[in-house]
């Protein structure tokens, strides 16, 4: 009895918080599945059960695996790959400290401060296709410096537009993998790089042997945030792409589905498919970092 | 957490020993680094100049120059289009920092400094919730706003962001009472004091730091807000400006000055506490290293 006066006021003054999340995340993930095994296909509400009706649709729907898959896969890979090399890199060059390092990060983390829709406006600039005098951004400066060649479509290209619309994610996200990456090379003790230096191994040795292994659980980390980013990327190629299909991903398809075609089912299987997809990637990290901290 | 606690180093780099190497090494990296901050520059430049030009300058032999003639047409245009979403972007962002940072101290104090049997179980079953796409609440969210008659607008839009913030902010608010010293929590206990003059006279009076970092995080995330903005509020006089923003944009007839200069103005708060606070910016982030 005298414990439970110890802990009871504690999970008293939470348990607001465990039905705010118990309600507000678990069960509405659970109405949210009921929705897309109903037959709500209109604007009015209608729960029906019809099965995985809504899924084979999806399965399907031309749009669904020539386009939106598609392209996320291609944006996810070009985005991951990207951010990583840039963000490692800066780490890596600012790791030994440099004069105005405090200027520098300060530079290449700002972007994580700038939403993707004011971002984004400014990277339609940038990237826009228009040829002649409605030219701008890239294409404008290519031709002005004779680089015609390289002038292109962007983000409406046939096969590639998703990897130039990667580009506005690595240039917000790269700053953040780059402080990660810092933080890693800067937990290595310099004790270890000392001894490794004393045995005689040269720089380059040093951080192959030394500096990078210490660096995995920051990839993990890294790779595990970025995915999930990219997985339900949602406002930066709404501000960029619109709704066309060319620029589409799942979570625009199903901002499409609910707001114009007001199909609630099918908007709400893509939603749950995300869900799935972004549980497999985290639920093992998450469970992995709670225990390895519990056992410090 | 690895990735948090890994990240905690940031040392400066004074203390540690700087390997002087030849100037020939050090030219590349410099040119490197600066090459870098160029490049990420470059979007903030091309908007200043461009919200600044006159419309007739924003044609493809100006895109790149800077304005002959400065003008301010295309801030004034951006401010009558964004100034009533301005408004409502403070209304909502103001109470729900307020009210998130204020709940996730107490629930991170509990969770670090008054453990309950199950406490680390609840800690997991919160930070599952920072991961979620929040797609995959979206449609029933609105319809249970609409069950319950939820009053509309702003107001929803407080309630979301400060129960989607629980997780995050107790996350910040737990990693950083853990570094208290549970000395102190047991001095205050052989006090007989109790769970909340143990919060009010020993936590809460050293907590301004993490108050800092959940307050930056949460303003940032909520001003910065386009999802939860677009599903659930219809009313185009209570859009918050990331939403009337994309909505000016989009539309063909505004022009590249004043897209630019809205693009700038609806930045302007978190640009303008990024470069105040960007310390603490920093610190969210690697607590947030569990968050995206």
């Amino acid at each position: 009895m005298r414990r439970v006066r110890r802990w009871g006021p504690g999970l008293l003054l939470v348990s607001p918080s465990i039905v705010l999340i118990a309600i507000f995340v678990y069960g509405l993930i659970g109405w949210n599945v009921k929705v897309s095994l109903s037959n709500w296909r209109q604007a009015q509400p209608s729960y029906h059960y019809q099965g995985l009706q809504a899924y084979r649709d999806l399965n399907s729907d031309p749009v669904w695996w020539s386009f939106d898959v598609k392209h996320l896969v291609l944006f996810t890979v070009v985005f991951i790959v990207g951010t990583l090399i840039v963000g490692w890199s800066l780490a890596f060059l600012l790791d030994k400290g440099v004069r105005g390092e405090g200027f520098f990060r300060a530079v290449y983390l700002f972007p994580m401060a700038v939403s993707f829709i004011a971002s984004g406006i400014v990277w339609r600039w940038l990237m826009n296709p228009a040829p002649g005098d409605r030219e701008t951004g890239l294409n404008a400066i290519f031709d002005k410096l004779g680089l015609h060649v390289l002038a292109n479509q962007w983000y409406l290209g046939q096969n590639w537009g998703m990897a130039a619309m990667a580009m506005p994610a690595i240039w917000a996200l790269s700053g953040y993998v780059m402080a990660l990456f810092l933080a890693g090379f800067r937990g290595v003790p310099e004790e270890l790089r000392e001894a490794a230096r004393m045995d005689g191994a040269s720089e380059l040795r040093v951080y192959r042997h030394v500096v990078f292994p210490h660096l995995r659980p920051v990839t993990l980390a890294a790779l595990i945030i970025l995915g999930h980013i990219s997985i339900k990327v949602f406002d930066l190629i709404v501000a960029i792409g619109g709704k066309q299909v060319i620029t589409q991903v799942p979570a625009v398809y199903m901002w499409i589905n609910i707001y114009d075609a007001r199909d609630y089912a099918k908007g709400a299987a893509i939603a749950t498919l995300l869900l799935v997809v972004i549980s497999v990637l985290v639920v093992p990290y998450l469970v992995f970092t709670v225990r390895s901290e519990r056992r410090v | 957490m690895s990735a948090a606690s890994a990240a905690r180093p940031l040392a400066s780099p004074g203390r540690r020993r700087l390997h002087r190497r030849h100037a020939s090494a050090l030219v590349p990296k410099y040119l490197g680094l600066l090459l870098l901050a160029v490049i990420v520059l470059m979007p903030v430049y091309i908007l200043v100049v461009t919200s600044f030009k006159g419309v007739a300058e924003t044609d493809v032999s100006h895109a790149w120059s800077i304005p002959h003639a400065w003008t301010l047409d295309g801030w004034r245009a951006a401010w009558d289009a964004l100034s009533p979403n301005l408004k409502n972007s403070v209304e909502l962002v103001i109470p729900a920092t307020l009210i998130s940072t204020v709940l996730g101290s107490l629930n991170g104090f509990v969770l670090s400094k008054w453990r309950f049997p199950g406490s680390d179980l609840v800690f997991t079953f919160f930070l599952f919730g920072m991961f979620i796409p929040y797609q995959a609440i979206m449609i029933p969210l609105t319809q249970l706003f609409g069950d319950v008659h939820f009053p509309e607008g702003i107001p929803r839009l407080v309630f979301a962001h400060v129960v989607y913030g629980i997780p995050i902010t107790a996350l910040i608010f737990r990693n950083y009472y853990a570094t208290i010293p549970n000395d102190l929590m047991e001095a205050a206990r052989m006090d007989r004091a109790g769970m909340f003059r143990s919060y009010w006279s020993v936590v809460l009076p050293i907590s301004m730091p993490a108050f800092v970092v959940a307050a930056i995080w949460q303003f940032t995330s909520i001003w910065n807000d386009f999802l939860f903005a677009v599903f659930i509020v219809t009313d185009p006089t209570k859009w918050p400006v990331t939403v009337a923003l994309n909505n000016t944009a989009g539309s063909m007839v505004t022009t590249y000055n004043v897209q630019m200069a809205a693009a700038l103005l609806a930045s302007l708060p978190t640009l303008v506490v990024y470069i105040l606070l960007g310390r603490y910016f920093m610190r969210g982030l690697m607590a947030g290293a569990l968050k995206g």
